[in-house]
């Protein structure tokens, strides 16, 4: 039983090389070579965001404006839906409860000069939850399994070091060629991380 | 990299003194979380407890017998729970201010206590919402509030401004609660690897989702950053209008003013910011974090306090001379007796009998921070925690000006009353401080009360200068022009 399980372990494959650097400098020139060099599926990890790197690893502009821009928009929308429905309209949507006009002080059920707070604030929330969720949609987090976070030293990448990584299922990955292109960048540190077959 | 860099011309200087490490920032921020905690934290955190115990003895004292065990009666309606609600909602603006409004301004020096602030607008928000809850009468129908299909087909009133209110409170707590999470969930990382325990390891492993510092994840999360910051700056301006809209919209000499909604946003930006002073000098000899935050950055929130002082005193001298310029014998006696308790007798040949509340909150709020005038003053510790509590006093009386001198004698004298609060009103607005504070004991101590991987960005070097790093990468490039920025 031991020795089975022993012997499934021990079936690993490649899953990633890890180089490590040690300043922000170092880590921009690394970057540069493995982005000429064709690379898709590597990264740079690093303790905060480092500005300038977008262009060392030649990314391009992210899009999550467009998420958050259009879920406050939806907010707004939702706002003056359900005044309207709940203070204006006459009708029972759905079945949730009929919705009829309530007139206060006299002035027009539903009138806009009164809905303005509401659809402000609920703007900002649906864009707010979208910013957040929209975020962690994008960058398909939570994920607690990496396999980078097989390797010890990795630790020091949320404290003083910096990192990259270039992942095996990158069409360009090669054993040997991988790390001769991360040892060619001097990396204070090069290793391969294995994950179970 | 000219952004990143200071602007020597301007005399600016890195945050920290030049040749600190990530590494020790690291440690300061989080050995907090996992040393013991110090004594004062211990005892600081039962003096909380107590509190918070008599919050909740004076709610179910409340909740038994009605709200009747309150001062509030005829014709002071809103009374101390009010005035606390508006006070512990302007406590929280100065948290999104700091988060928010200075990032957008790019003012680095906020990333040595924007996390503090950002926990303290969350914790006061919470408070504040306490607040308008319990003074329904009958809480268990407060989800009235929410616009909920029901079996009465009952829906709220959009026309109030109450119910304007709810939304925005509601929203301005959830939005800062992401707000606060987003920046946290790089340095829950920090702290996931740098835990012993497993079950440190777990927990703020949960909470940091996997983060594993990837740049193609900053470059997405810092414009959700920047959007958040973005959104969240207009929402703080809008919620503390909004909540002057409870007044400005009512025909209640005293509060039917247009000047309310800057008005109160500068107020509570103000008694933020002097809390967020008050806090920060506690936490910092507690932790001795002397380092991370400097005299530097308590003398720019000191500025902060006199520039905003300067716009409350402003809207005082204002609201007087509308209540002359109006010549609306309302508006007037509101001011002259109830406020000012000078110039008319009431009809026993008495002053307006809280003329006292009146000059406490000028004194606080107008004459007291114009200490801030020197410098001496602005970087002395003593001086500035001894202000900062006063002005927190100041605009406390701020707001019972407002809510108890306009109501307690306006249009007709057979109408008038008096205001006197209870011990259970007292036991309440002191619980509030018991539940704010424990809160805020357990953040600093086991969450990072300071953004280290913010901190960790305005270093010296922290980030790559492409130009001289693509000059060394070409052979025979040392000589080559650099492109000039």
């Amino acid at each position: 039983m031991v020795e089975q399980a022993h012997n499934q372990s021990s079936t690993k494959r490649p899953a990633l090389y890890l180089a490590e650097y040690d300043t922000p400098n170092a880590i921009a020139k690394a970057a540069m070579k493995v982005r000429d060099a064709g690379y898709k599926k590597w990264d740079c990890h690093s303790p905060y965001a480092m500005h300038g790197m977008d262009e060392a690893m030649g990314l391009k502009p992210t899009k999550i404006g467009f998420i958050s821009f259009f879920f406050g928009m939806a907010g707004v929308a939702t706002a003056v839906l359900m005044m309207k429905y709940m203070n204006a309209w006459d009708f029972n949507f759905l079945d949730i409860g009929w919705g009829y006009p309530i007139i206060v002080g006299g002035k027009p059920p539903g009138a806009f000069p009164s809905m303005v707070p509401i659809m402000f604030e609920l703007g900002i929330l649906f864009c707010g939850f979208a910013t957040l969720f929209g975020l962690l949609g994008i960058i398909k987090l939570p994920r607690h399994n990496h396999p980078i976070f097989e390797s010890e030293r990795f630790e020091a990448a949320t404290d003083d070091k910096f990192f990259i990584s270039i992942e095996a299922g990158d069409p360009s990955f090669d054993l040997d060629r991988t790390k001769a292109l991360l040892e060619s960048t001097g990396p204070t540190h090069l290793e391969l991380i294995e994950e179970a077959a | 990299m000219s952004y990143d860099a200071p602007i020597k011309e301007l005399g600016e200087t890195y945050l920290l003194p030049e040749g600190t490490t990530a590494h020790q920032v690291t440690e300061t921020i989080a050995r907090v979380t996992e040393n013991k905690a110090p004594r004062g934290w211990w005892l600081l955190f039962l003096m909380s407890l107590t509190g918070l115990g008599a919050m909740g003895g004076a709610l179910t004292y409340l909740f038994v017998q009605g709200v009747g065990v309150w001062g509030n009666n005829a014709p002071v309606y809103w009374a101390w729970d009010i005035t606390n609600f508006v006070w512990w909602i302007g406590i929280g603006h100065a948290g999104t201010l700091i988060s928010a409004i200075l990032f957008l301004f790019r003012q680095k020096w906020r990333t040595s206590i924007n996390r503090f602030a950002e926990a303290m607008t969350v914790f006061a928000v919470l408070c504040a919402a306490l607040f308008p809850a319990i003074h329904t009468g009958r809480p268990w129908f407060d989800y009235y509030l929410f616009p909920l299909p029901n079996q009465m087909d009952m829906w709220p009133n959009f026309k109030s401004p109450l119910m304007w209110d709810v939304f925005a409170v509601n929203t301005y707590l959830l939005i800062s609660v992401i707000f606060w999470y987003m920046g946290l969930i790089p340095d829950f990382a920090t702290l996931r690897d740098r835990s012993k325990s497993l079950f440190r390891k777990r927990a703020y492993g949960f909470f940091a989702l996997g983060w594993r510092g990837a740049h193609r994840h900053w470059q997405h999360y810092e414009r959700a950053y920047l959007i958040l910051a973005g959104i969240s700056t207009p929402l703080v301006l809008s919620v503390h209008s909004v909540v002057s809209f409870d007044f400005a919209t009512s025909v209640v000499p005293g509060w039917h003013t247009t000047i309310f909604p800057p008005y109160f946003v500068a107020g509570a930006v103000f008694s933020g910011f002097a809390l967020v002073t008050t806090l920060m000098l506690i936490c910092r000899s507690v932790f001795k974090m002397q380092n991370v935050v400097t005299v530097k950055h308590l003398d720019l929130m000191n500025k902060f306090m006199l520039g905003t002082a300067l716009l409350v005193g402003y809207a005082y001298a204002m609201e007087l001379f509308i209540a002359w310029y109006s010549s609306n014998p309302y508006e007037q006696w509101v001011f002259l007796h109830n406020r000012l308790g000078w110039g008319i007798l009431d009809s026993d040949g008495n002053w307006g009998p809280l003329w006292w509340a009146y000059y406490t909150m000028v004194f606080c709020n107008v004459v007291v921070p114009q200490i801030f005038w020197f410098k001496r003053a602005r970087t002395s510790v003593p001086i500035m925690f001894i202000a900062s509590i006063l002005i927190n006093i100041g605009m406390w009386f701020e707001r019972f000006v407002i809510i108890v001198t306009s109501t307690y004698q306006d249009f007709l004298p057979s109408a008038w009353g008096m205001f006197h609060p209870t011990l259970i009103d007292i036991l309440t607005y002191l619980g509030t401080f018991g539940l704010f504070f424990t809160l805020f004991l357990l953040f600093v101590r086991w969450l990072p009360m300071i953004a280290i991987a913010e901190v960790k960005g305005t270093l010296q070097g922290a980030h790559p200068d492409l130009h001289a790093v693509e000059a060394l990468d070409e052979p025979g490039a040392a000589t080559a022009p650099v492109p000039a920025e």
